[in-house]
């Protein structure tokens, strides 16, 4: 067994591991916590698959951005063991019920699937480092490229108008 | 000497190289301590530490010696795991960076070529700006945990200008980028080498950068998250012996860590200025380590413009510092990366 390999079969038992600790923690910053820990081990595969920047842009874009707003959301909730409310128990058993089923499907949609014996390669080819990349996206992918940001543009703009609405309201609420 | 198909001389070299760089930090960061207070005490006209050894300059380990045998308090209520994982973090967080700045060039020994760079990994500039983002916890986690409304206030403004202050960063950093035509630290420094400081075609994007590090490392006037007057003490009010010690000692590390950065991205790393060192046909080891004395004195410059701000300038007022992480810095960012991309095609289709 190479480095590599061992590499990989490390990352891989913690992204589960961590994976599991997300919805196994009773504390949601705790889960938190663990799904930072998931986004490393996943940016590790990426590293492993020589996609250097896809690794990092995962840790700033996922670890460092939105984790950060995760846990500004949770720590101003101040959630507590008292606060959680009580769960119905038909609930409980709904919930099993609907993850089975999403589970059958999953094993169902892979059983066939080529890819389950085809391993991915390590540590060679270079579409993942920044120039390659960058190139792809601006040649052969330029206009979904552009798409997306015109979709993210769109987002920018209704979480603005959705922030002035309610500063408004409250003015005029203050006034009258 | 191969086992498991890795070369453990490598490993070896990398490992003293981790090492001799780490206590290098921590021995500097201990020293900007006492920088500070020996600054602070000429600025306002006193004498500063002088009882601790000659000029008081055993005042940094008598600062340390004493932090570790303070009691340490851990709140009753608080959750004891991140109480303790924070300032572990921000230690951590502010010690990583150091792996991808060239700290000089190659040193030849035992008939090795060792470059004085832990990592020189292609997306360079992209990993110090994940290490950045990732420093907000240390203060998130390390403030919630204490479960104090003041620790936690604190904390959230530490993130929130944290935040703010990344953007701003990134975009000054593009105008670099596109100088360059590299993320690259090492290829950076030469092309600086070769065509001249980028501070001379950045300005603008060294001033911005400049203000943004002071904001990434809470230093005045952005150290908002640690304001007495309202909060107290900040995001460490609960925080007793040498964690707090931690959470102090990250400041200064971070201090000298984007001093280091800004020595390198924008006033040549270890390039000596005004002469051209290669000509000199002096041994690669002598020159190599003359440059990592260049590259120290530039960042003992910086460390002092960092020192000299903070007594000279007051704190902002909160809605201030936004209005000048948004509205000033941001457009300011983008028009300097629009201008500087234009001005290189212009130059470009006139070659």
């Amino acid at each position: 067994m190479g480095i590599t390999q061992i590499l990989f079969w490390f990352l891989s038992a913690l992204a589960l591991f961590s994976a599991v600790m997300v919805i196994a923690s009773r504390n949601p910053v705790y889960s938190v916590l663990w799904l930072i820990v998931v986004f490393f081990a996943i940016s590790g595969h990426y590293l492993l698959l020589n996609a250097q920047f896809l690794a990092i842009v995962n840790i700033i874009v996922y670890a460092g951005a939105i984790m950060v707003l995760f846990l500004f959301v949770i720590m101003l909730m101040n959630l507590h063991k008292s606060s959680e409310p009580k769960r119905n128990k038909w609930l409980n058993i709904a919930g099993v019920l609907a993850g089975g089923c999403l589970l059958l499907v999953l094993v169902a949609a892979l059983k066939s699937a080529e890819t389950k014996s085809s391993m991915a390669v390590m540590g060679t080819g270079d579409i993942g480092l920044i120039e390659n990349l960058g190139k792809a996206l601006f040649t052969d992918y330029v206009i979904p490229f552009e798409i997306s940001s015109v979709l993210f543009l769109s987002a920018m703009v209704g979480a603005v108008v959705l922030g002035k609405k309610e500063s408004s309201f409250r003015s005029e609420k203050e006034s009258a | 000497m191969h086992l498991l198909s890795i070369d453990w001389w490598f490993l070896l070299e990398k490992l003293v190289l981790i090492m001799v760089i780490i206590s290098l930090s921590l021995v500097i960061a201990m020293y900007t301590t006492y920088a500070e207070r020996k600054v602070a005490a000429w600025l306002q006209d006193r004498r500063g530490p002088n009882r601790a050894g000659p000029w008081g300059i055993l005042q940094p380990l008598a600062d340390g010696g004493k932090l570790f045998f303070k009691e340490e308090i851990i709140p009753l209520v608080s959750s004891k795991f991140l109480f303790i994982l924070g300032p572990s973090l921000a230690m951590i967080t502010a010690l990583l960076t150091s792996a991808v700045i060239p700290w000089g060039t190659s040193i030849h020994l035992f008939g090795r070529e060792m470059p004085l760079q832990i990592a020189d990994v292609n997306i360079g500039i992209l990993y110090i700006f994940g290490v950045v983002s990732l420093g907000v916890y240390g203060i998130m986690i390390g403030g919630w945990a204490s479960n104090n409304k003041f620790s936690l206030l604190a904390a959230i403004r530490a993130a929130s200008q944290m935040i703010s202050y990344e953007l701003a960063m990134g975009l000054a950093l593009i105008a670099v980028l596109m100088l360059a035509g590299s993320l690259q630290m090492s290829v950076i420094v030469q092309n600086q080498i070769d065509h001249g400081w980028h501070v001379i075609y950045q300005p603008l994007g060294f001033v911005i950068f400049f203000i943004c590090a002071l904001a990434e490392c809470n230093r005045t006037p952005f150290d908002l998250a640690e304001a007495e007057n309202e909060l107290n003490f900040g995001y460490h009010q609960e925080y007793s012996s040498m964690k707090l010690g931690f959470y102090l000692f990250a400041e200064y590390i971070n201090m000298f860590i984007s001093s280091a950065v800004m020595a390198t991205l924008f006033f040549g790393g270890y390039d000596i200025p005004f002469v051209n060192e290669a000509s000199w046909g002096i041994s690669p080891n002598l020159l190599a380590l003359i440059g990592f004395a260049v590259l120290m004195a530039k960042i003992f410059f910086f460390l002092f413009v960092f020192i000299w701000i903070r007594w000279t300038i007051p704190r902002f007022r909160y809605d201030q510092l936004m209005n000048l992480g948004w509205k000033g810095l941001i457009p300011l960012s983008l028009a300097n990366m629009v201008l500087t991309a234009v001005v290189m095609l212009i130059l470009k289709k006139l070659n």
